[in-house]
């Protein structure tokens, strides 16, 4: 973490819950948590990133744990790309789908509207921005309007995650406390 | 989810305009990537655009440059939140000149 306040700034009772997730969980607080726990009432992004994916969509939470590792993984955000990629893994029960659509969404054993999806948001995070034709050639697929809309909800928190956890220096957890992350976000979402 | 343009206004109000440190011109420019000098200019414009790239030393000179840690821990969450406001502003207008185009045809 390349800012000290969000390794120890925070106020007393913020390190005390600090201290009692490290004692409860076994792991080290990952230093996501440490952010979304600093001056909540600047950045606080905890409920806009639980609605994008925790809310009510048609999109599976497992689809949405993807998109969000898959943006991450445009955004060149190795925490975000870990993080979610064993959040996805976990849900689906299947690794080989993640690693595969990280790999070659082209050929990833995906179906063919959520594939769609995530080359939209492929290209809206590396050109930060969409034409028309790009949104057409999503509906062509299948996919509705309000699934394009939770798509472009959940590329707008990991656009602002992966930014913070790449510049902040978020450091990559063991893989125990990684899957350990993984569920409590299946369990509790983000709030 | 309709929920999730409000939120989205709501934090953008919060950072650019909520309680901080830096000055409200600076979290505005952070957001807007545009109008800093050196060493500034660099961080801001790494967030926004490659952050993969920034350093440990991008960090430093800013602090050198005589920058709190709140004050660049804001301007970097500014920096983050309006590159990802302007791309999905982006995409919704994208999404409502697809959605007209086809009701026209």
């Amino acid at each position: 973490m390349r800012l000290d306040i969000l390794d120890r700034g925070h106020r007393l009772h913020t390190k005390a819950i600090m201290a009692l997730i490290r004692v409860f969980s076994g792991h080290p607080v990952v230093d996501a948590v440490k952010l979304a726990f600093y001056r909540q009432n600047f950045y606080g992004g905890g409920p806009l990133t639980h609605e994008a994916m925790r809310g009510q969509s048609d999109w599976s939470v497992g689809d949405r744990e993807l998109m969000a590792a898959y943006v991450s993984k445009i955004n060149e955000c190795p925490f975000c790309v870990s993080a979610h990629s064993a959040t996805s893994t976990m849900w689906y029960a299947d690794e080989a789908k993640v690693a595969a659509t990280l790999t070659d969404l082209k050929t990833a054993p995906i179906d063919e509207p959520l594939r769609a999806t995530l080359r939209m948001l492929g290209k809206l995070t590396h050109e930060n921005g969409l034409e028309a034709d790009d949104i057409l050639a999503v509906l062509a697929s299948s996919v509705s309007v309000e699934q394009i809309k939770d798509a472009l909800a959940v590329s707008l928190v990991f656009n602002i995650t992966d930014r913070l956890a790449n510049a902040f220096g978020f450091t990559i957890p063991s893989p125990e406390a990684t899957n350990a992350g993984a569920r409590f976000l299946l369990k509790r979402g983000y709030r | 989810m309709p929920e999730i343009a409000q939120l989205q206004r709501e934090l953008v109000a919060r950072v650019l305009g909520g309680d901080g440190k830096a000055t409200p011109e600076l979290r505005r420019a952070a957001f807007e990537n545009a109008g800093f000098g050196e060493p500034i200019r660099t961080l801001i414009e790494k967030v926004a655009e490659r952050s993969y790239q920034v350093t440990d030393g991008d960090i430093a000179a800013v602090r050198a440059a005589g920058l709190s840690e709140d004050e660049i821990f804001e301007i970097v969450v500014c920096a983050a939140v309006g590159q990802a406001s302007r791309q999905y502003a982006s995409a919704l207008a994208a999404l409502a000149g697809a959605v007209e185009g086809k009701a026209g045809q």
